[in-house]
């Protein structure tokens, strides 16, 4: 069976939960960039956790069903309507061949997470079916959706109205702390501009996306003075081009820092700051553009005791839907 | 020398051999990274190596962070004292130089330059001491490059060229990075050449294209249907400057799928190469254009 896209929406695309594997390349890992919300809306539809899914950004696509399906969606709050009435998030509906599934306005979020049983079935490449579309590689025909699209789903046995228990999902909030461990080039700055960096309320810029998230708004970065290392480049927020961890904070001049997501840019010739703890890293890909985020300093500990809540939380999920 | 290790994050090691690019330290990233896949260790993700450091991705679900750094640390000796030799391959890359395309884009974004009143082969040309574009282009396409990382995007080589070190072209990234590249512009940042794989945003000094394909997420151009990415750290690149017509003749080729580059073996041994560069690179070509 197929889903026709009708509207793409503003940015649409097939996620898993990614390939990693290939970052030596330049080809990153990719997948849904709220990993919480695409594992779940799979579990509520009968499919693997990382079956392929639609990410839609900031607004729905609307799409006709050739077959009957059973459909979630999770993430940002974007409310489904099927033909017209509305339906919940967070919880599978049922969706008969020849409905349309359209949404409303956003409420919440920035990426919602559509699950479909049986799973969007595009071909594999490297292992995942997720889209890259800057190396135009996976997902249909490695693009976002666009109209007039014929999207193949595979087979499914997923049931209407199972739900998520609201303390189990995701709160949207109005301003976010991101837990950072700092490091990498982070002896570059001085003492001053780092704990500025931390003090500051940063908000996020309109240029965020599935590559990074930039924020501006704090103080521009003070450097240690040195000599630039041979074949570095001369502005002092330059390094000899190296790797980019996912989730790194790089700051080009030592203006606006860029959190690298998803689809982060493999490597490159700037300094970064350090990296956001994956336990945060599904947050960012909620964050809309204005919101006010904080950097907040964290131990390796810590790191790993926010990780395990996560992880705790997700197990939860998967055991409430188990039952 | 030894490495500077930085967690990145909870899921990341990052080491840095040197501040300062340099052959010794690509090779020593590159034995780290070597052996790390032979080791084999469970956890861990993924294995970067890049110009003059390296990165590991691992699940710190599977192994603590403190004993993967702990195992990294452990191959660092045996890193240092490795031979620094490669068994590898030289591939001639065709290169239209001062061509219209990276021109147009050049132009587009005059003022995110440093000298708004001079091409980026002009700019490039002067501050590296060479009197015209056509000498700078002659120093450029004169001795091979050494592809010290794989990144940024799919497919995208750094390359740093084999000449004594006060011989290197250097060049500023621009003041704020372009918007737009043009698909398999040859672009110089910092000591690095580089040659975009795709369209899209981009800091480098814009020289050239060519018509040549260096990643196929399709694989249907003949010599990328095994590997999409055409290039791998290790692998020694010459430039062939190219004229207009001999440019459109090849891409008239490539359009047919009757094109590949060429392509040979060859060794390359760091001791080699610092004791007679000259000698190197002479035999890197002979390799490259020998029977």
């Amino acid at each position: 069976m197929a889903i026709k896209v009708i509207s793409p929406g503003l940015s649409t695309s097939v996620q898993d939960l990614g390939r990693p594997g290939y970052y030596h390349l330049g080809i990153p890992e990719g997948g849904g960039m709220d990993r919480f919300a695409t594992m779940v809306a799979n579990l509520l539809v009968g499919n693997p956790e990382g079956a392929a899914v639609l990410e839609a950004t900031f607004m729905g696509p609307e799409l006709e069903f050739t077959q009957d399906a059973v459909v979630a969606v999770t993430g940002g709050d974007l409310p489904p309507k099927v033909n017209g009435v509305e339906q919940p998030t967070w919880e599978s509906f049922a969706v008969k061949a020849g409905d349309r599934l359209s949404f409303g306005f956003l409420k919440g979020g920035a990426r919602a997470y559509i699950a479909v049983s049986g799973g969007i079935d595009v071909p594999v490449v490297l292992g995942s079916r997720s889209t890259y579309v800057l190396g135009a590689l996976g997902g249909y025909q490695g693009r976002v959706l666009k109209a007039g699209d014929a999207l193949p789903v595979g087979q499914g046995a997923g049931v209407a109205g199972r739900s998520l228990p609201a303390d189990l999902r995701r709160a949207q909030p109005a301003a976010i702390e991101l837990r950072m461990l700092p490091g990498l080039y982070w002896h570059r700055i001085t003492e001053a501009a780092g704990k500025r960096f931390f003090e500051d309320t940063w908000k996020v810029a309109p240029e965020a996306d599935r590559i990074g998230y930039r924020f501006r708004g704090g103080h521009p970065l003070e450097f240690v003075a040195r000599e630039q290392p041979f074949g570095a480049g001369s502005d002092p927020s330059n390094i000899v081009d190296a790797c980019y961890p996912y989730g790194s904070i790089q700051v080009p001049s030592g203006t606006e820092p860029i959190v690298l997501h998803r689809d982060a840019v493999s490597g490159g010739g700037y300094m970064m700051l350090g990296v956001v703890i994956s336990a945060d890293m599904d947050r960012i890909a909620q964050l809309q553009p204005h919101t006010p985020a904080q950097f907040v300093p964290v131990t390796m500990d810590q790191a790993l005791a926010a990780r395990a809540d996560n992880r705790a939380l997700f197990d939860r999920a998967r055991a409430h839907l188990a039952g | 020398m030894s490495i500077r290790f930085s967690y990145g994050g909870d899921e990341h090691i990052f080491g840095e051999v040197s501040e300062a690019m340099s052959l010794a330290s690509f090779f020593t990233g590159l034995s780290m990274i070597n052996a790390v896949r032979a080791a084999q260790i469970p956890g861990v993700i993924e294995t970067c190596p890049a110009n003059a450091s390296f990165q590991v991705k691992f699940d710190p679900d599977r192994i603590s962070p403190a004993d993967l750094l702990a195992e990294l640390k452990s191959f660092e000796v045996e890193a240092a004292k490795s031979d620094q030799t490669l068994a590898t391959r030289i591939i001639e890359l065709p290169v239209y130089f001062q061509d219209p395309w990276t021109h147009e884009v050049e132009m587009r974004f005059r003022e995110r330059h440093q000298d708004p009143n001079a091409t980026d082969l002009e700019y490039s040309a002067r501050i590296n001491g060479y009197a015209t574009i056509e000498e700078f282009v002659a120093a450029y396409a004169g001795q091979p490059w050494f592809v010290s990382m794989v990144g940024f995007v799919a497919g995208l080589p750094f390359l740093y060229q084999l000449v004594e070190q006060k011989k290197q072209i250097q060049a500023p990234k621009y003041l704020r990075p372009r918007t737009d590249t043009p698909k398999l512009t040859v672009g110089h940042g910092g000591c690095f050449s580089a040659i975009y794989s795709v369209r899209g945003a981009g800091g480098y000094q814009m020289y050239g294209v060519t018509p040549a394909p260096i990643y196929d997420p399709t694989r249907q151009v003949r010599y990328l249907s095994e590997e999409m990415c055409l290039f791998k750290p290790g692998d020694i690149v010459k430039y062939r400057p190219q004229t207009r017509d001999e440019y459109d003749a090849t891409l008239e080729q490539i359009a047919a799928n009757a094109w590949e580059p060429t392509i040979r073996a060859c060794d390359f041994s760091l001791t080699d190469f610092n004791r007679d560069m000259a000698g190197t690179n002479a035999r890197l070509m002979e390799a490259l254009n020998g029977n």
